[in-house]
């Protein structure tokens, strides 16, 4: 069975990244990204929590690329360890409201009645709270913390997820292999988790892709506003901040370069998000 | 009057498609003259469509003509400019097409648009281009045309929908109508008022039509000359009794054999040479007397959450090997009858009683744990949503026998499936194939061989061939009427199309909005029908083999 | 039935759909009361010493203010207590300020809605045409133009892009004035009747005062507009093709209607009904955007208010911020859902 699904899947796949060139950089962006967060720290030129006073405010020259910022620390090698970071609190966020949301939302998306509504409700008054806001009232809530922002973040990402899923299992379960599966003498439950769940999930990757920028964006501006990330740790969003007090003087390294890096993260998992919806949207294929 | 109103020379359509370029029009030479009705007869794949949509210059972007000429009134209109085309759209040559609802304008009242179509063309005013809409709805028999005309197209039924269509199309008096599969979709009483409108409308006003559609029966009807289509190219042009009494073409034979007709058989569907082999099965002693009908439902009712009964007091009894058919139109209540009946959702209330046994008692959510799951088993409408599209044929034709029959991987299910592929005709190298790489005749064999892999006893059957072509739908009719004799299968076979239930099926019942309005032998029936519901339906079935009923002049 | 019947019908539905809209969201009212109650007071930590004086309070001090907030009753009572609060306007009091929160929010909220408004309008006059642009363009320069800008315009954060904003139009090129609140330091405020400074300095006929607040509004509601243009233009833009390839259009064209009305009456409005609706959830997400937008400009809006009182463990204001955003979310929500009652006649009362 597995074979011949993977091979056409394999075929399909390149035919789609010859088509669509920026896919398939994208997709080289996001691994690239992914061995940075790995390996980065290891291979850094400075220590980027190392202050060297005298160094300040550097422009980008030979010695530091990126310049260095108020305290005399290297740029550069403090962009490349936030990498891990904020990829970190990304994924782990996603990856829980993914799976907790797709979970239900099938369920529901299946059963309608009671569940279905009573989670209708309580995902609407999540809704209902812009989602920054509400992160940052988790993250008051709960503590300033960065285990905190990873959980916020998973919170607000739930109704997507849990919308999606409801959706999808909804359109679906009245089709003919549905009604043939349980005629075949599946229960309820087992044709949500073992048959609708697999055929959803195609559809959930692109969401997932779409929402770990999101996700980066988030964390990003949370630590903006200083929740979260404390001082001297080296993330995206806390760097622009520390940055923001010297840009009315001229010193745009210290914002532009973490801005570019949030941007080229961010650009990187929207573009798959791309390519994987024309990847494994039926209709495209031949 | 020699010069023809519509000349097609040579049409060659080519689309681009991702997979690289598809030939939908081969070398298609076809004329009109004015005031014609011709029928433009096709399968999936014919050419057909996308002739009409190349004769109106409406192709999608991906469509394009690379050879041949379309003549209009004389004219070479196969590179005409968009300015051009504008002035012919409507005023010269106008379309309606196969969604009506669909085709309008979801957020504009029905009159509105009528008026936009007659301002594009004629210099009127506001009011007068309403006055002249108004108009044009009774000439569509719109009744209450007032109250219609700031209707919105989601307000109106699928045949209302469609007559607002032919009020929009010939508003500004077109020569040319082209109808798209103008009736697929509608029950089939509103087909025959929209055609026989259509008939009056065209001959009135002495406009030329072409019906596209792949109802043999419908183009016969309408029809003066029927030309048919395959592959892109057109095989056979004539008139409809010597189309049918005497076809040229290989095609056209396999095709008006297989179109099902007040008196047609089974066996008849296939031309000599192709059909399957025919099974002499022994006949089967009566059952003793006493044993409890196979399948007996006593007043069974379904209500849904609105409260309006769906279904109301349907009771049937049904003998092990009998083959009963349940007819109706959309709203009838048969398929959710056929839901009941094999436990796929609950009766409100009634019993249902299979070998004796209740099985209404046993909710619909764990009815799958019943050892009687296996003898009721169910075959499916659209080929194309009734397979998993992750399983393999294989696999698809091995769930029954892995949940139901507690078989094991291994060589005796490979072989029993194997045994399955093989009664029904599907060669056993497709069994590794996905849905997506299935035709659909190929997927209907699968969903028949999953039906019958655990050798059930009742089989139900929920229009499965309407998604089919007529001659994919020939051979599969056949096999089912073959594995009915060999297994001894009783059949509950619903559907919408007459002429295949009264072949199909020993008794009939007509159902009309949840009740029941007739029953009966089926041929009996169907020749002499008791109440004027049923025999309204039968008259709407458009039969060939007789001349075309025309609208007198 | 007449036009004018039709038509006061429709009025007379669209009130009734308004009700309707208005009850079914008063349980996700009550709902973001509830949520945001026990958000305050079920999570970890102690909510006395959050409202105390400060962290390091002392032990008599938390316990008479955790008296004052009914901490010591049961929950159920504690949410009655709080709910009557709100109800009668009682937000408690900021320790920063030393005034009701409900007051502080009152004035500072004008100059927070200026400025989403402000982007909201500049936002969708400039995306909806680009995004119509670039559909009936399709495949063209101008197209791929504006899907690049739309794929990157949804990468950037807001408060780079502000950050960035400054740099270029205050320091490089002197066009921006000192991006630190709502007007510079030498002119005066107008007397405030509506607290919009654009409206407000109109009205007292102050034209370089409104001048000055112009030029003050400009990076931080263009900062906020880019934020939103690029998902307005794209679903814009997607809409807009789907409605240029449906049936409808197709047979608008069979009858030879003009390109205009095709365009216009039949595709674009039919095209336009996502994008009410993605407006609502775009506003939305630019309630949330306030808080960066006004830290980055300074904006003396209710973001910044509710942010400084967070970082100093002022949590009173905090809470009232999260009330007042859901709230003005439910209102939007529901105006959307009534202008899109008003634009697609398929829309039921739910």
């Amino acid at each position: 069975m597995s074979s011949i699904d993977a091979s056409s899947t394999l075929r399909h796949t390149a035919w789609v990244l010859r088509g669509n060139p920026l896919t398939a950089v994208a997709a080289v962006g996001a691994v690239l990204l992914s061995l940075v967060a790995i390996f980065g720290p290891l291979l850094v030129p400075y220590d980027p929590v190392a202050s060297d006073v005298p160094q300040a405010l550097q422009p980008p020259n030979a010695a530091h690329w990126f310049g260095t910022d108020q305290l005399g620390r290297d740029v550069f090698s403090r962009i490349v360890v936030a990498t891990r970071l904020d990829l970190a609190i990304a994924v782990t966020a996603v990856s829980i409201s993914f799976v907790i949301g797709a979970v239900i939302g099938s369920l529901c998306g299946y059963s309608g009645g009671k569940l279905d509504r009573v989670v209708g409700r309580l995902v609407d008054v999540l809704m209902a709270f812009p989602l920054f806001v509400l992160a940052m009232a988790m993250v008051a809530a709960l503590g300033n913390r960065v285990e905190n922002i990873v959980i916020a973040t998973a919170i607000i990402n739930l109704p997507f997820y849990i919308r999606f899923a409801r959706a999808e299992v909804n359109v679906r379960r009245n089709l003919g292999w549905v009604e043939a599966a349980r005629a075949c003498g599946d229960s309820n439950v087992s044709v949500v988790l073992r048959f609708l769940l697999p055929n959803v999930l195609p559809g959930m990757a692109v969401q997932i892709s779409l929402n770990l920028g999101w996700a980066i964006l988030n964390a990003a501006g949370l630590s903006f506003i200083g929740l979260g990330v404390k001082p001297p740790t080296a993330e995206w969003g806390i760097m622009v901040a520390e940055g923001a007090r010297f840009i009315s003087t001229g010193r745009w390294w210290l914002v532009a370069f973490p801005g570019l890096a949030l941007m080229i993260a961010v650009l990187c998992f929207n573009l798959l998000g791309d390519g994987l919806r024309d990847i494994l949207d039926p209709r495209k294929r031949t | 009057m020699t010069s023809s109103l519509l000349r097609i020379e040579d049409l060659h359509v080519t689309f681009s498609t991702r997979g690289g370029l598809v030939e939908a029009v081969r070398g298609m030479t076809l004329s009109l003259q004015a005031g014609e009705m011709l029928g433009l007869v096709g399968e999936s794949g014919s050419g057909k469509s996308v002739t009409g949509f190349a004769v109106t210059r409406l192709l999608d972007r991906a469509g394009r003509i690379v050879a041949g000429r379309i003549l209009f009134r004389e004219q070479d209109i196969t590179r005409a400019t968009s300015g051009d085309l504008q002035s012919l759209h409507g005023a010269a040559m106008a379309m309606i097409f196969q969604n009506p609802r669909a085709a309008l304008n979801p957020i504009r009242p029905v009159g509105a648009q009528i008026a936009d179509a007659i301002l594009a063309h004629r210099r009127l005013s506001r009011q007068e281009a309403r006055a002249e809409a108004l108009n044009l709805l009774r000439a569509v028999q719109i009744r209450d045309p007032e109250r219609r005309m700031d209707a919105y197209p989601h307000e109106l039924s699928g045949g209302m929908c469609q007559r607002v269509m032919i009020a929009i199309a010939i508003s500004c008096n077109p020569q040319l109508l082209i109808a798209d599969e103008p009736t697929t979709g509608l029950d089939v009483t509103t087909q025959k008022v929209v055609m026989d409108l259509l008939a009056e409308i065209a001959a009135a006003r002495g406009m030329a039509t072409i019906l596209i559609t792949h109802d043999l029966g419908l183009a016969a009807r309408y029809c003066r000359r029927v030309a048919v289509m395959e592959l892109g190219r057109l095989v056979e042009e004539a008139d409809p009794l010597t189309l049918f009494r005497s076809p040229q073409h290989r095609y056209t034979r396999r095709l008006v054999a297989a179109s099902p007709t007040a008196t047609s058989r089974v066996e008849d569907l296939v031309p000599e040479g192709e059909a399957l082999p025919r099974v002499e099965v022994m006949e089967l002693p009566p059952p003793a007397a006493g044993t409890p009908p196979l399948l007996d439902v006593q007043h069974i009712v379904k209500r849904f959450d609105d409260g309006v009964p769906a279904v109301e007091n349907f009771s049937m009894t049904m003998a092990a090997g009998e083959s009963v058919g349940l007819v109706g139109e959309s709203g009838s209540g048969k398929s959710t009858t056929s839901r009941m009946i094999c436990r796929l959702i609950d009766p409100s209330e009634g019993e249902i009683l299979f070998d004796g046994y209740s099985i209404a008692k046993v909710p619909a959510r764990d009815f799958h744990r019943s050892p009687l799951r296996k003898d009721i088993q169910i075959v499916f409408q659209d080929p194309n949503e009734s397979l998993n599209p992750r399983f393999s044929a294989f696999d698809c034709i091995a769930h029954p026998l892995l949940r139901l029959l507690k078989m094991r991987a291994g060589d005796t299910l490979r072989r029993r499936v194997e045994e399955c592929a093989d009664r029904v005709g599907l060669p056993r190298e497709l069994l590794s194939r996905f849905p997506h790489q299935l035709s659909g005749g190929q997927k209907a064999r699968v969903g028949i061989a999953r039906a019958i892999a655990c050798r059930p006893r009742l089989l139900v059957l929920d229009e499965p061939t309407a998604a089919l072509d007529v001659s994919v739908q020939a051979v599969v009719l056949q096999l089912l009427d073959r594995l009915r004799r060999e297994d001894n299968l009783a059949f509950l076979f619903v559907s919408h199309d007459l002429n295949v239930v009264r072949m199909m099926c020993d008794r009939t019942i007509v159902l009309r909005a949840g009740g029941i309005v007739e029953q009966g032998e089926s041929r009996a029936l169907f020749a002499n029908p008791q109440t004027d519901y049923t025999r309204e339906l039968v008259e709407a079935v458009p039969q060939f083999g007789s001349p075309p009923s025309l609208v007198p002049a | 039935m007449s036009a004018s019947t039709k038509t006061f019908g429709m009025i007379g539905a669209t009130f009734a759909r308004a009700g309707g809209r208005f009850l079914s969201s008063l349980p996700a009212l009550f709902g973001v009361l509830v949520f945001t109650f026990l958000l305050m007071r079920v999570l970890p930590g102690d909510p006395a010493v959050f409202f105390a004086s400060g962290p390091n309070a002392g032990k008599e001090e938390i316990e008479v203010i955790r008296k004052q907030l009914g901490l010591d009753k049961p929950m159920p009572e504690q949410l009655a207590i709080y709910l009557y609060d709100v109800g009668r306007g009682n937000l408690g009091r900021s320790m920063m300020t030393g005034q009701p929160v409900a007051r502080d929010l009152r004035q500072r909220l004008p100059a927070s809605l200026e400025l989403t408004l402000t982007a909201l309008m500049i936002a969708l006059i400039s995306a909806v045409p680009l995004g119509v642009l670039a559909a009936l363009r399709s495949g063209s320069l101008i197209d791929h133009g504006v899907r690049l800008f739309c794929s990157l315009g949804v990468c950037v954060p807001t408060f780079v892009s502000g950050l960035l904003l400054i740099y270029v139009f205050y320091y490089l090129l002197g066009l921006a004035p000192d991006p630190t609140g709502r007007v510079d330091v030498f002119t005066a405020l107008p007397p405030s009747r509506t607290g919009f400074l654009i409206v407000d300095f109109l009205l007292a006929g102050d034209l370089d005062g409104w001048w000055a607040a112009v030029r003050q509004l400009a990076l931080p509601a263009l900062t906020m507009a880019l934020f939103v243009i690029a998902p307005l233009a794209r679903i814009t833009r997607a809409s807009m093709l789907v409605s240029l390839g449906s049936d409808f259009v197709r047979t608008a064209r069979s009858v030879g209607l003009s390109r205009w009305r095709i365009v216009v009456t039949y595709a674009l409005r039919n095209a336009i009904l996502p994008v009410i609706t993605i407006a609502g959830i775009v506003f939305s997400t630019m309630l949330g955007a306030n808080v960066l937008v006004e830290k980055v400009f300074s904006w003396p809006g209710v973001a910044s208010y509710a942010l400084d009182a967070l970082l100093v463990s002022d949590y009173a204001p905090v809470q009232g911020f999260v009330l007042l955003m859901a709230s003005i979310f439910v209102v939007i929500n529901l105006l959307v859902d009534i202008l899109y009652g008003i634009a697609d006649p398929r829309a039921t009362v739910a």
